[in-house]
């Protein structure tokens, strides 16, 4: 350290504003007067938001307590959502039966995480991936709603909270996925008739926004079933929700079978396969595996469009909490339900987008680079 | 096909089923007939529910006194006015809302992709945070949040925040200064457009003249003088001909000036903040794709930094970045709809929302709604693939 041993010796140390902690913050903070005002500019704002805010949310926040009570004006009140916790994740769902909801979740959640570890060998991730499909849905259907097997009916309107987001989202995603598949296959079609109504299918509902849709799958949906057939409410918004994303999805597949060389089309013509089977053999699992970061994209679009149902009178997990803030018990207390919920979805939709960007690397094998 | 080919001459005929071009007009056909059978049975359905529900059909229903206040408008509407006079004040209320968004959340965005980009690494975390943020958290929390949270905490009329330039902000709204035209204005935006028209010529002719000479004349920094300054000196010799009436505190509210609703505060930013997160990353992915060769090809054939990034670096991420901002713009337009959920009358909620409730004519209302969102989709698509042939690579 001592300037007489830098001198000396051949292995001298370089200056020490070029190295270290120092030269990193002369290159990435002070590399010039523009950067200098920049960065003060930057910290003296951080200076004078975040501890106020920092107290306001943490340190001098109610947490402990079950009472309106237990909060003071100079924080946040975290006691109205732990108190309110358990009606944002079920909704009306009547208290002794959430274990069926548990249940679903639980097989649901194994089972998408067998589909995503690589351990699974295919063969079982196929045949787990049939049944997810398949017999899952029903499955959940009747857990959920009961009627039959002993279990108490429950109707549509008391399902809510982020359980009723979940099923709002994952039952559209599973809908809208294969009908996407199919509109993608036939825009790219030579019949022209197949040609054109997919073209019009997918153009109509990109066009339009989300929220006319849902108002159409409330008010003229009914007007279109014949006389004494009524359909749930929450089934039509999951149908209007389904049809909606599948346009999207059907653009994300197109692409995808887009960047297929038109060399694999042909070598499927000559091994003599037929035009299902080599789109099911070989372009579409080609297709597909291009375009899974693009699919996981438009599935998080679809998660935050979800809190829409909430405008045609469904209780999602917004819908909760928007419902609780009419509580006389705990009036004023917007900022903390908001925040909540904003956290949860930030959670879910921040996840799955860093997991489409891990998809993304390690999908990317080099073809085309 | 076990036959001796060489015996018979004439090809074997195959089975019609086997035909694939037979099969494709086969399969068209059930596919029609399948789709005008849907229609025709939704149409049967709605014909007979209809009637049962006692619903009058058609168009009619526009002309007819409309009877709700709507409050705020751009064009002189009342009570006593139509549904399709209320149809008109809804849709400029949404073209209002989604071109101030859209002007608002490019200069955010762009701003937001640029400083992401910086080597200010405090900032491009920063930016980072914001556009993860910003774009995870769904647009109708964000309404939400802006109308039920922050607009309630700004203070009411009596302590209304001070803006700059005049702009008032309270609990009930923005209010910014109202200008009144007196005669004589009309030279300012004549001496306008002339100043654009002349720079654009004077754009054209500096460009032959480089192609032909070489030499370089400024003609956008002058065009640039020429728009700002000329109309500023009309102005300015025609005697300042507006008038502004400011908003002040009279009785319990603000008067006077032009007031924007709470709802439209709302709205608005929550549509530029979570579309210029968006924007900030297609602008940033944009500038990224073009090749850092590109910027050391300039440089070694002597550009200067300026031109590099005008000439070389700007048009190339441009053709990068416009198609996936025109489907911002797109989203922003249709997300505008979510102007339901606060009350701000726009196209949804004056047409989808109250005069459904009132006339109950769910089919043709919905009907219109979408074809407005549909025409304005399709022509804005339209201007995106005219563009994208424009600047499309060409290959030789």
């Amino acid at each position: 350290m001592s300037q007489e041993h830098a001198t000396e010796s051949a292995m001298a140390r370089p200056p020490v504003t070029q190295v270290g902690a120092v030269r990193w913050l002369r290159e990435n903070l002070f590399s010039g007067w523009l950067n200098t005002t920049l960065t003060l500019l930057t910290i003296y704002i951080l200076y004078v938001a975040l501890p106020p805010l920092l107290d306001w949310v943490i340190f001098n926040a109610a947490i402990s307590g079950t009472d309106r009570d237990n909060c003071t004006y100079a924080g946040a009140c975290w006691v109205f959502v732990k108190v309110r916790f358990w009606q944002f994740m079920y909704g009306f769902y009547p208290e002794p039966e959430r274990w069926r909801v548990n249940v679903v979740f639980i097989i649901g959640i194994l089972g998408v995480a067998s589909l995503l570890t690589s351990r699974v060998p295919t063969k079982a991730k196929l045949i787990v991936g049939v049944c997810m499909l398949t017999i899952f849905p029903v499955f959940a259907v009747v857990m959920f709603g009961g009627g039959v097997f002993g279990l108490e009916y429950i109707e549509t309107s008391q399902w809510g909270g982020l359980f009723l987001t979940l099923t709002v989202a994952s039952a559209a995603m599973v809908g809208s996925f294969p009908l996407g598949m199919v509109l993608a296959i036939g825009r790219r079609s030579k019949l022209p008739v197949v040609k054109t109504f997919c073209v019009c299918f997918i153009e109509f509902f990109r066009g339009v926004p989300l929220i006319t849709i849902l108002f159409m799958a409330s008010v003229m949906v009914p007007l279109f079933l014949p006389e004494g057939l009524t359909l749930d409410k929450l089934a039509r918004a999951i149908i209007g929700i389904t049809i909606f994303n599948s346009a999207y999805m059907a653009e994300v597949i197109r692409g995808g079978l887009q960047s297929i060389p038109k060399g694999q089309y042909e070598a499927a013509h000559a091994l003599g396969l037929s035009y299902w089977q080599g789109m099911g053999l070989i372009i579409l699992p080609q297709a597909l595996k291009a375009v899974i970061p693009g699919l996981v994209n438009t599935f998080i679009g679809l998660f935050k469009d979800t809190t829409l149902i909430y405008i045609i009178g469904i209780f999602d997990l917004l819908g909760m909490v928007q419902a609780s803030f009419r509580d006389t018990k705990w009036l004023g207390l917007a900022f903390e339900g908001y925040a909540f919920i904003m956290l949860v979805f930030w959670i879910f939709c921040y996840s799955m987008s860093k997991y489409s960007q891990y998809l993304e690397r390690k999908l990317n094998t080099g073809h085309k680079s | 096909m076990a036959t001796d080919v060489k015996d018979e001459p004439q090809p074997v005929r195959p089975n019609i089923w086997n035909d694939a071009r037979a099969r494709a007009v086969f399969l068209q056909i059930i596919m029609v007939i399948l789709v005008v059978a849907g229609f025709a049975y939704i149409a049967d359905n709605a014909i007979t529910n209809l009637r049962r529900l006692n619903i009058s059909t058609g168009f009619g229903f526009l002309g007819t006194t409309a009877s709700f206040d709507i409050g705020f408008t751009l064009i002189s509407y009342s009570a006593a006015s139509t549904y399709g006079r209320a149809f008109l004040v809804g849709l400029l209320n949404t073209l209002f809302i989604s071109s101030i968004g859209v002007v608002l959340a490019t200069i955010l965005g762009f701003t937001v992709g640029v400083l992401r980009l910086s080597n200010n690494w405090l900032i491009s975390k920063l930016m980072g945070a914001y556009v993860e943020i910003m774009r995870n958290i769904p647009l109708l929390l964000q309404i939400f949040f802006w109308y039920f949270v922050i607009i309630n905490t700004v203070p009411g009329p009596r302590g209304s925040l001070a803006l700059p330039l005049g702009v008032m902000l309270n609990n009930r709204g923005l209010y910014s200064p109202d200008p009144t035209f007196l005669p004589g204005f009309s030279a300012t935006p004549i001496v306008l457009i002339l100043a654009i028209i002349g720079s654009i010529i004077l754009h054209r002719w500096s460009r032959k003249r480089q192609e032909a000479t070489g030499q370089h004349f400024p003609s956008i920094l002058t065009g640039l003088g020429m728009i700002v300054c000329l109309p500023v000196i009309a102005f300015l010799v025609t005697g300042k001909p507006v008038s502004w009436t400011f908003p002040e505190l009279r009785g319990f509210n603000l008067q006077g000036g032009v007031q924007l609703p709470p709802e439209f505060v709302a709205l608005l930013m929550a549509l530029v903040i979570y579309s210029s997160a968006f924007i900030g990353e297609i602008v940033r992915a944009g500038i990224l794709a073009v090749s850092k060769g590109q910027t050391e090809a300039a440089y070694s054939l002597g550009l200067k930094p300026s031109f590099t990034l005008r000439l070389v670096i700007i048009p190339q991420a441009l053709r990068i970045i416009v198609p996936p901002l025109t489907s911002q713009y797109l989203n922003l337009t249709k997300n505008s709809s979510l102007a339901a959920a606060v009350g701000y009358p726009d196209l949804v909620h004056i047409f989808a929302g109250t005069t459904l409730n009132q006339t109950g004519q769910a089919i043709e209302i919905i009907f219109i709604t979408m074809m407005v969102y549909l025409t304005i989709s399709l022509s804005i698509s339209a201007f995106m693939n005219w563009y994208n042939q424009r600047v499309a690579l060409v290959e030789r």
